[in-house]
Parts: C-alpha cells; structure tokens; sequence
C-alpha cells in the first residue's frame, strides 16, 4: 500500500494553478476516457480556440466555468507508480482567499505558482505567508508560463534569488524551484527539451519522492478526548484520535484539566483490542480508575501542555464581517469549544512586506496578531510545538460564520490573585466600544437641593452627545431593589452600599451611572467611592442651603417632618455630614436650571473627556 | 500508516465528531458499496458502542430485489436501527422512472429524503458522496451546510480548517457529512478486500437477464419493466458498478466475479464509475450542482 502526499496548488489570478495540475492529470494517463472526451467537448467551446484548456478539469462549479476562474478549492485524486496524491487546487483571487486557506490547512506541500514573465505579486507572498500560518513545511516554487519568457535561464535565476530572499523572510523551510510551462507541459512530467540548463526533477518527480514524513514528530503522547463511549455499566472508554506519540496498556496517563492520573487498562484500535498504538490512529482507552474525563479532555503523557485562559495568536479573518475588539465568539480548539473573546488585537500583518500595523478592525483575508481570552482555563500548546493543540477556529455566535481561523503562539498569564471574572480589561473594552469612559456621577445633598432635576438634565445632554448612560434615582431604587429598606441608619447604610455596586455593575457595562441620593453620611460615600473606584467616583455636592430646599418642598416632605410625621428626616431631625472634597460643588438657588447645568458640564468635561 | 490508514482516521474522526457535536444525526443508508463502507466505519468508530444513530434508506420502491434482502439481513445481523422512507403520496401517484424522467427522481428521491429529514427532526445526515465523483462534488465541504430548504449554497461556503469542524446550525437548518469525501473509487474496493466488507451480490458478474437500452444494460429484475417492442431479456455476464434503481442502473459486461477481479477492472476502468449511472446525463457536466442546489444529496 502507498504513502499518501496531500498537496495544494496557489499563486495570484492566471497563474495556471489549474492548467498545471489538469496537464499533470492529462499527462499521466491519470484521467478516466470520459472525463478526457468531456474535456475535449469542453474545450471546443472555450477560450482557448479549439485547443485542450486543461484548467476545466478542474472548475467545477457552474459560475466558476461562467467566469472563467476558480471561486473555491477543488480536491482531485491521483495515484502513480510509487505514491497516492490529494490536490487541493486554489483560487487565486483574493476575495476567495480563505477559500485558499481551506485547501492549505489540509496539506503537507505546497506548489506555488509564479508567472515567469510577471515575477513575485502582493499575491504570491499572501499565499506563501498563509501556506507557513497553516504549517504547511515543504513549498514547490513552480516558475510558470517559461514559454512567454523564451525559455530563458537568467530569468530562471533572476526569480529564484527572488524566491529565496521570500523564504528567508517567511521562514520557509525545504525550498525547491522547478521552471514549467503548464500549458506546453514542460519539466510538468517529462524533462522539457526547451530548457537543457535545467537538470534537476520534474514537478511530478519530485512530488513522488519529496519526504515529508518528519513533520509528525512531537514530544510525547496527546490524545485530545472526542467523546466517552459507554455502552454498558462496566466499559467506559475515552475515545479520540492520538495526535503525537504512542500509548501501551499499562502507561500512566495524565488526564488535562483535571491533572488526576491513571494507567491504561484496555486499548482498542477501533474495533481491535491491541497492546499499542501511535499518532494518527484512531483509538478508545479505558483507565483503570475513576477519573474526571468528558468530551475536551486531553491524556497525555511525557509532555506538558498549557492550560490558562488567555493565549497570544495570529489569526486568518474570513468573515464579510469585520473582527473588532470584545465581541464574543465560539472559540473551538481541539475536542474544547468554550464562549471566548478577542481582546486586543495587537497589530495587522502587511501580506506584502510584513509590516506591524496598527489596527482598530480587522477585515476579511486579513492576518493579525491578537490576544484571545477565552470564558475558561482550556487545554492547549504552541501550535509549533503540537499542531492540533495550537489550531482553532472562531466561530460568530448569531450567524455561525466561521469567522477567523488561527495558530496558537503562547499562553499569556495573569498575576495569580487576578482571575478572569474579575473582567477589569474587559470594562475597558467594552468601554471603547461605546466611545466612553464609564464614570459615576454621584450627586449628594439634601432632599429638594435639585439632585434629580440636575442628574435628570445632565443625563439628557449627555444623551445627546452620544454618551451611553444611566440615571439611579432614590425614590426609584427604594421601589425596586432596595423595597425592603427602612430609612434606620443600618438600612440608610445598606441602602447606599448597594446602589454604589449597582453604579459600579454598569460603569463594568460601561455606562455612565448617574446617580441622585441624599447619601448624608460621610463614610458611606467614602464606602462608596472605594466600591466604585476613586477614579471613577464624581461627587458632586448639591450645596443648596436648607432654608431654600425648605421653601421649594417639592414633595411636601419637610412639612411632614417638622410636623414630627417622618423621623429621622435628613436637616431635621438627622444629620446631613457635607463633603469634605467634593469634585464639583454647585448651589442651585444661585442659578437658572440652564445656567447650572451649563456650568456643571463644563466642570465635568475633564473627567468625560 | 499507509493511504487507507490515513482515510479510515479522517472519516473515523469526523464519525465521532458528529456524534459528539450534532443533536441529532443519522446515516444515510443506500445499500450500495459506499454504504457498505460507512457502515463498516460507523460499527468501527464507537466499539464496542453501537453507532449512536439510526440509519436511514429512502426507498423508492424500485430498487434491485437483492438490496432489500442485503438491507435488511444486514440491519439484523448488526442490530442497528435501520429506518425506511417511502414517497407514498408518489406511491399514490404512480411515480415511476419510465414515464416520469427526472421528475421520478426528484419526487422519489429528492423529496423523499427532505420528507424523511423533516419528519425525523433529524439535524446532520452523513453521508457516502465522493469527491472524485463528480466535479461539483470535488468542491464540496466535508461539512455542508443546508438552509430550512435544504438546498446548498456552493457560492458560500464555510471554511474548513484543519480538523476543526463548525458544527453549528440554527434551527431548521442542517448539515449533510461526507467522511469518505476523499476516497476514490479504487480506494472503496481495496478497503472492501482489506476489511472483507460484505456487499450486495449484484456488484459481482454473474450470469443475468437483461435488456440492451440506449447503450444501457438494464436488468429485467421483476416484472414491472416494460419491454419496448423488439426487446428480448437475455443471459449475459454483467455486473453493476453502481446500484440505485434498476430501471436506472445500467450494467457493465464483465467476468469479475470476486473483489480481485472488481480491483483489476476499476484499475484499468476506462469510464468513470457515473457514465453507469442515466440521471447524470441529463443536463451535462453542471447538472450534479443543480440537483444538489434543490437538496439532491
């Protein structure tokens, strides 16, 4: 039986990716008689006057053979003499690069085309840099269309130094450059008459023969966890495929995340109960004791594999949809999918020349750097140093769009008290969303100085300026939330505490919290500046004298009180403990409503801005 | 691991996957040798488990005799589920491939399927298509995607990265799995030898009545068959390379009477394994993508 070599053929727009390989098929009498005759028929009717286009073997879809280009990635099979081949071909067009992607992700080779006559396009380094994003070790630079150039060794040449400098900058490894021409079938399969300066293989050659079996060493045994197979009470298997290494009945395992140990008991390869087993195949394990494993779970063995919450990675964006900072997604890695965010995108990376670019958004075919938290600790690795534990895909929750695919780069830790519930980054994301710093405005003073009337009025303008905001008012709060509060000191307490963890709940949304309390006593506005965080914290003392509150009794609250009909009425009968340094002082009997809440928004401007 | 090794784990791992993943799958089930296949692999996949899904056989209530003896002989011996879905409103109707054309496979097998489906609730169906089938088909996902219509987008398909399927749908929606996506014909035959996969006689040349139509060796397999004026079943050596309904299935002349001899054939074949197969011959080389655009599978 023979070894398989998955491939993919890329490189810009008319390029010849699908001449190439359709001649190659065409060449090895590897096409069935009525695919060629469908070929011919095909071909009669087409662009190239009469002549075999051998690209319509492989444009299979109807708008693909309508516009003369390939849209998505085609899988075409062929078996020689001494090897079996999947070829991915892909389009080259960059709007269809992710379709690109799809067909890179799934090789061991790539062969990139570059028209001779043209040279190295923005295309060309796209597709190379997102061949080594995908893992993709061994590259084929294919210089196409040598006709056009007259068969010319210095061009040859002059493009290969080219073609080095590219893979010293990408970090391309196993480099080869074969000059062909797909349409006249040049160093294709046969050695080409028309360029004898060439001696080396052919493609087809040194595709047979390339070795690519290297690639799948990595250190110790992984098994990533796809599902428990529990037929009956007493079998119980964790069935998966093994990523890296080998496993004997009787090995200790460590099972991730759980970090519990046991031995192997049985081993099945599929339906064969066997002593062994080794990367790539199929297996199901029973443990010999109870441990903690379920679909997500990873054994491994003589290797270490990170388990935290928040990694760096580069990232493939493929949705019509932009990525911006902070919106939630499914993020899938392994056997794991966990809710996860992209928090900050470090920089874009020019598909040109490689630069870091500074970026707010990502858009499709784009590739970036970014960090990425997800919703809890999971079980991965450098996607250079296990494969399967570094790739993943981010899938939208809404339209479930596989938005971005991505490799692992490193775990990125936080300081151990700080676990990631306690979400102060993603404040400030949300924050930025709304375009904002989310601050408290806390108005203090006595009942009828015109707290509500002026966090009312500021509420509105704010609005209007596009802010985000939320208005807690007293009389609301003691109907809902605070419903069961007295006005007791021990209830006046409680009845602050908790409005100062609700404002400091939406400043986490990201809001501006405006809110309108008598909050007499000093310690619980201190109490509620360290709840709240003293840089967002906005006391605003409404110093309105009692006399004046007095004579506007709005709600007839002070005659009540003086009437002994309210206790503990604050000015009254309860003391009212004025700020000490509070950021904004303002007395409204000295202005206008419009002239007060002018002044105040100047005041604030410093802190909103 | 060696060629075969390779496409048993991929199709092995995205059983198990689906399994996993998906509320609610089934196997499509059409008795031929790619059912064979994913049968075999789903019995492999979950052993000691049974497979965690039934399976299903659109029934068009003319397929070959022999398949539904194979069918149900087999769904016994390996106690799985095997559900059946008939078309009776086509039934009723007198659908048939004689006088109906391809609006007989549409009704039949099309709607049926989408009948069958929706009746079940069912919210991924695998699979046995095959890239090296048809060209469409070579730009197919493993995963494809279905809208409530059940038609597919070819335009606009999901990326498929590495081994990290997207099985998410909404509601409605559903995804047909193709696991043996990346076989070949050749691949089918020696994995049937290698794991001696029992299947359905016909596919082995054997002494049969037939009748020569349009090129088409059709076999005379009950009495519902009209004979056109002229016609005289006759005993030839032919076997079948791909099994639907008889009507539609045409025969090859052929001497292969065990695997080794099928092997050497589909090695030396001269004609991809569809020419056999009438409903492709409608509307030339686009016409898979059609169907399978209206939730042909």
């Amino acid at each position: 039986m023979k070894e398989l070599l998955k491939f993919i053929t890329c490189g810009s727009v008319d390029d010849g990716k699908s001449t190439l390989i359709g001649h190659m098929l065409y060449d090895a009498k590897l096409l069935f008689a009525d695919q060629q005759q469908s070929l011919i028929m095909d071909s009669k009717v087409g662009s190239r006057g009469g002549e075999i286009d051998y690209s319509l073997l492989l444009d299979g879809l109807m708008a693909e053979r309508e516009q003369g280009i390939t849209i998505d990635v085609a899988y075409r099979y062929f078996t020689t003499e001494h090897r079996s081949f999947i070829v991915a071909d892909t389009p080259g067009h960059e709007e269809y690069t992710r379709n690109m992607a799809v067909g890179a992700s799934f090789a061991d080779l790539a062969v990139i085309l570059i028209d001779a006559s043209k040279g190295i396009l923005v295309q060309t380094r796209r597709h190379a840099r997102i061949c080594a994003m995908m893992g993709i070790r061994h590259f084929v630079f294919a210089l196409n269309k040598m006709d056009l150039v007259g068969y010319d060794q210095h061009r040859f040449e002059e493009l290969s130094r080219d073609i080095r400098v590219l893979a010293a900058e990408l970090d391309l490894q196993n480099i080869k450059v074969i000059p062909v021409s797909a349409t006249e079938g040049d160093n294709v399969t046969t050695r080409s008459p028309n360029m004898p300066w060439y001696k080396d293989e052919t493609l087809l050659e040194w595709l047979e023969q390339v070795d690519v079996s290297a690639d799948q060493d990595e250190e110790g045994f992984v098994l990533p966890v796809q599902r428990v197979c529990r037929p009956d009470r007493t079998f119980r298997g964790f069935a998966g495929q093994i990523e890296s290494g080998e496993v004997h009945t009787g090995d200790t395992l460590t099972v991730l995340p759980s970090q519990e140990t046991a031995s192997v008991q049985r081993l099945f390869h599929m339906d064969e109960e066997t002593d062994c087993a080794s990367a790539g195949m199929p297996v199901t394990i029973c443990l010999d004791r109870e441990v903690d494993v379920s679909r997500g779970s990873v054994l491994v063995q003589g290797t270490d594999l990170q388990m935290t919450g928040m990694f760096s990675a580069t990232i493939l964006w493929m949705d019509d949809e932009k990525l911006v900072e902070g919106k939630s997604y499914f993020l899938k890695l392994g056997t794991q999918k966990v809710p996860a965010t992209v928090m900050k995108i470090d920089y874009r990376i020019d598909v040109n020349t490689g630069d870091h670019v500074p970026a707010k958004d990502i858009r499709k075919n784009e590739i970036a750097r970014c960090e990425i938290a997800a919703s809890r600790a999971i079980v991965f690795d450098a996607f250079e140093k296990h494969r399967t534990m570094g790739e993943f895909i981010l899938i939208d929750r809404i339209t479930n769009m596989t938005s971005a695919c991505g490799t692992v780069l490193h775990p990125l830790r936080r300081s151990e008290n700080l676990t990631w519930q306690e979400l102060d980054i993603t404040r400030e994301i949300r924050a930025a969303g709304l375009n904002q710093k989310p601050k408290t405005l806390w108005f203090t003073g006595l009942s009828g100085a015109g707290k509500s009337t002026l966090a009312n009025a500021i509420e509105k303008n704010l609005t209007l300026q596009g802010k985000h905001t939320m208005l807690l008012d007293g009389d609301n709060i003691r109907m809902g939330i605070n419903n069961n509060l007295g006005f007791t000191e021990r209830d006046r307490i409680e009845n602050i505490r908790r409005v100062s963890e609700v404002a400091k709940l939406l400043n986490d949304a990201g809001l501006i919290t405006l809110t309108a309390f008598i909050s007499p006593y000093r310690a619980d506005r201190r109490r509620a500046r360290e709840i709240i965080g003293t840089d967002d914290f906005i006391e605003i003392y409404v110093s309105t004298p009692l006399e004046e509150c007095e004579k506007r009794d709005v709600k007839g609250l002070y005659k009540k009180a003086r009437s002994g009909d309210i206790p503990n009425f604050t000015g009254i009968n309860s003391p009212y403990e004025a700020p000490e340094n509070p950021e904004i002082t303002i007395d409204t009997s000295k202005y206008s409503l419009e002239e007060a809440v002018d002044l105040l928004l100047k005041e604030l401007e410093p802190y909103l801005a | 691991m060696n060629h075969l090794d390779r496409l048993e784990a991929e199709a092995i791992y995205i059983m198990r996957e689906v399994a996993a993943e998906c509320e609610k799958p089934v196997m499509l089930y059409s008795i031929g040798k790619d059912s064979s296949v994913m049968l075999h692999l789903a019995m492999k996949a979950f052993y000691p488990e049974k497979p965690p899904f039934p399976f299903l056989h659109v029934n068009t209530t003319w397929k070959f005799k022999e398949m539904i003896e194979f069918r149900d002989r087999r769904a016994k011996e390996l106690g799985i589920e095997m559900l059946e879905y008939i078309n009776e409103e086509g039934v009723r109707q007198g659908i048939n491939p004689f006088d109906h054309g391809s609006a007989y496979t549409d009704i039949m097998k099309t709607q049926a399927l989408k009948q069958a489906l929706d009746k079940y609730g069912f919210t991924a169906a695998f699979g046995g298509g095959r890239r090296d089938e048809e060209k469409s088909r070579a730009k197919e996902r493993l995963f494809s995607f279905r809208n409530s219509e059940h038609a597919w987008d070819p335009k606009n398909q999901r990326p498929e990265m590495w081994k990290c399927y997207n099985t998410e749908i909404h509601k409605g929606e559903s995804i047909r799995v193709f696991p043996i996506s990346n076989w070949t014909e050749t691949d089918i035959w020696q994995y049937i030898k290698r794991e001696n996969i029992p299947i359905v006689p016909l596919y082995f040349a054997a002494e049969r009545p037939v009748v020569e139509r349009d090129g088409q060796l059709i076999l005379v397999d009950d009495d519902r068959l009209p004979l056109h004026p002229g016609e005289v079943p006759q005993m030839k050596m032919v076997r079948f390379r791909t099994l639907g309904c008889y009507p539609l299935s045409g025969g090859v002349e052929s001497t292969a009477t065990d695997i080794d001899g099928i092997i050497e054939e589909t090695l030396s074949a001269a004609e991809s394994e569809r020419t056999s197969r009438i409903i492709d011959k409608d509307s030339g080389s686009a016409s898979m993508e059609k169907r399978k655009r209206e939730g042909y599978f």
